[in-house]
């Protein structure tokens, strides 16, 4: 691998890196404001980025308002991820047609016709696009559709240099400094002397790009200003998760008092596994037409929250809303652990955005950790 | 198999009691998938679509609106003793419809403001869904209903598998369309994370809250939305309102409008 390129870039040169990966062939994606949220969506130039938007986020609320500083990266994550592109919510299987009692299939999904670049990557959405990696390809099982739209795609990183209220990477460790792979990681700065990115590229790919750019390398007080930017996220973050021994916390606390409590708010309504960038449960649909000749197989995004998703012989094993949210959470931050050897939560924080009822994972554990403490010092 | 079907087509009536229409409306709008459903069946009855009157008994009967009166309550059981499979179409089949909002009220007191001859009117006091007078072997729902479900629907039975028609909150199809949700975004009181998934999530996609037109999902938890929205500034009236629509008389809809009624 080549030695790691670190230059300062003027911000114009961000709407010159969304034309330049375009010109290679690269559907370029990125954050952009629609219905009052940043959302992913084409960009074909700096002007479709939030520039000058920031956001406001709580347990069950998200505002997006004015910042101050004319950032283009500005806002933390909103309701959607990567796995939009990634894992998408829909995706045909195969169509099939009988022509003189012979069933053929007539072809499964193709690939993107362009492949993706993704502009403005997060430390915790790099974190969970390495997990679905995990999940999706490292297995016995390669999931073809997942495969095919990621190992062409481009990676832009933004670091983050503020928090959302729900953020909690810090303590998750997987941000807000980037420590996944990227091909090019940027880091935003505004403050008194101006407004200028610091770019990185380790690899190849991303140093072709950046040499496209008008650039000079970066100064030593250069480099320390995005640390202690970045730092300062981190020293942001108002929510964490306190994950010692969090397996074996959740496996022996199957019977706590406070599911009951989280059920009696839970909706069911599966938003947060539906944001989770990480969560990757699909189920498989077939419509068979009412002539029967011909016959489609769907994936679409399914859920743990849903009855059917635990449906087996003779009905469906997690009925209460109690079951169903603990199987969430024990799967995300415990079997999956067993499972697929890291947490499957990475900190974002979007369930507890986008939770219709505001329910906060980190409070959950929290009080099921602290009524255990409390328990073992009464013993 | 086909021309086994060809044989014997599976025969179809439709059967409309206090409904606006709509929902049998929807099946002559399938305009991609009607000559394929004509062809696939045979429409033993259908008033609205075709002068065919043929009699009993029928494969499966597709039933629209809900029972009002003391005549429909006794013909409803004259369909279901001829059809196989009988099937509601629509929140007021299903749900007893926006009709059932006087089942709060005293119907007596509207027929003497409405009609200018009240003694003709007869009536029952509660506008009630079809199950609640005979079995139901399948309950179609929305106001009025989405006719790829009923596409759908028409399909499984003909290929003896279970319809895709799935139970959960409006909220992942929501999702997987891409919206941004409204409450947590706008601060928009929605009804979808209590209300049955079919619509594919048209409201949100407008800016607005979802109605409710496809009632209570399959674990509607009223009581924590109840509280959700009285967060976002509605009063217990107005939530009181927002369950009593099309599916007023769902049960899960019913006990929650009647316990913030008053608060
Ligand atoms: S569980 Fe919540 S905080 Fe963790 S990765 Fe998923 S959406 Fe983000
Ligand atoms: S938490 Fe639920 S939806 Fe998410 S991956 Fe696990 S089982 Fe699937
Ligand atoms: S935790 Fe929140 S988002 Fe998830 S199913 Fe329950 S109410 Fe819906
Ligand atoms: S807008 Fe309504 S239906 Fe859509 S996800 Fe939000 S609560 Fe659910």
């Amino acid at each position: 691998m080549a030695e790691r390129l670190q230059a300062r870039l003027a911000p114009e040169e961000i709407d010159k890196l969304i034309r330049g990966l375009a010109r290679r062939g690269y559907q370029v994606l990125g954050p952009t404001v629609r219905d009052g949220a940043i959302v992913y969506d084409e960009v074909a130039g700096a002007q479709d980025l939030p520039r000058g938007w920031t956001d406001e986020q709580e347990a069950g609320r998200y505002r997006l308002k004015p910042g101050t500083d004319g950032a283009l990266f500005g806002c933390s994550v909103g309701p959607e991820s990567w796995k939009k592109y990634l894992h998408p919510a829909q995706v045909k299987l195969f169509e099939a047609d009988r022509q003189d009692g012979l069933f053929r299939i007539l072809g499964g999904p193709a690939p993107p016709a362009r492949p993706y670049a993704f502009l403005g990557v997060r430390a915790c959405e790099l974190a969970a696009i390495a997990v679905q990696d995990r999940v999706l390809l490292q297995d016995k099982y390669r999931d073809p559709v997942y495969g095919s739209r990621r190992d062409p795609a481009f990676l832009v990183a933004v670091q983050c240099t503020q928090a959302a209220a729900t953020c909690f990477c810090a303590s998750m460790g997987t941000g807000p400094q980037v420590r996944g792979a990227a091909d090019l990681t940027l880091t935003e700065i505004v403050n008194a002397e101006g407004h200028w990115f610091l770019a990185e590229a380790d690899g190849d790919r991303g140093q072709e790009v950046l040499a496209e750019l008008d650039r000079r390398p970066a100064t030593d007080e250069e480099l320390r200003l995005a640390r202690t930017a970045v730092e300062s996220a981190a020293a942001q973050q108002v929510r964490r998760m306190d994950t010692a021994g969090i397996r074996d916390l959740l496996y022996q606390n199957f019977e706590h008092p406070r599911w009951d409590e989280v059920a009696a708010r839970c909706l069911t309504c599966a938003n947060c596994t539906m944001v989770c960038p990480t969560c990757f449960c699909t189920t498989v649909e077939d419509d068979s037409g009412v002539t029967g000749d011909r016959a489609e197989r769907w994936r679409r995004w399914d859920s743990c929250f849903t009855m059917a998703f635990s449906y087996i012989h003779g009905g469906s094993v997690r009925t209460s809303s109690k079951a169903r949210y603990r199987q969430w959470l024990t799967h995300k931050l415990a079997s999956w652990i067993d499972q697929f050897g890291s947490s499957g939560c990475v900190g974002c924080g979007r369930c507890i955005a986008w939770c219709p009822a505001g329910i906060d994972l980190t409070e959950e554990v929290h009080a099921i950790r602290g009524a255990v403490n409390h328990g073992n010092t009464d013993a | 198999m086909n021309s086994e079907r060809k044989k014997k087509k599976p025969r179809v009536a439709v059967f409309k009691f206090a409904s606006c229409d709509g929902c049998q409306l929807s099946l002559l709008d399938a305009e991609d998938e009607l000559l394929a459903v004509a062809g696939a069946v045979e429409i033993a009855y259908f008033p609205e679509a075709s002068r065919a009157m043929l009699k009993g008994p029928y494969d499966i009967a597709l039933v629209e609106g809900s029972i009002t009166t003391h005549p429909d309550a006794e013909r409803i059981q004259q369909v279901r003793r001829q059809a196989r499979t009988l099937v509601t179409i629509g929140a007021c089949a299903t749900a007893g419809g926006i009709q059932a909002l006087r089942n709060w009220k005293d119907v007596a007191e509207f027929i003497r403001v409405v009609y200018p001859s009240p003694q003709f009117i007869s009536t029952l006091k509660l506008s009630t869904p079809i199950a609640e007078h005979v079995p139901v072997d399948f309950e179609l729902r929305g106001c009025p209903i989405n006719h790829y479900q009923l596409i759908e629907l028409i399909a499984a039975t003909l290929a003896g598998r279970k319809p895709n028609i799935p139970a959960y909150s409006v909220c992942l199809e929501c999702k997987r369309r891409g919206n941004v949700c409204v409450p947590v975004a706008h601060g928009t009181p929605c009804l979808g994370p209590v209300t049955q998934a079919g619509c594919g999530a048209i409201c949100p996609a407008y800016d607005r809250g979802c109605y409710g037109c496809y009632g209570p999902m399959e674990s509607p938890n009223t009581a924590s939305l109840t509280s959700q929205f009285r967060i976002l500034g509605q009063s217990g009236q107005e939530i009181s309102r927002a369950f009593r629509s099309f599916n007023a008389w769902a049960w899960q809809f019913r006990k929650a409008s009647e316990e913030c009624e008053r608060t």
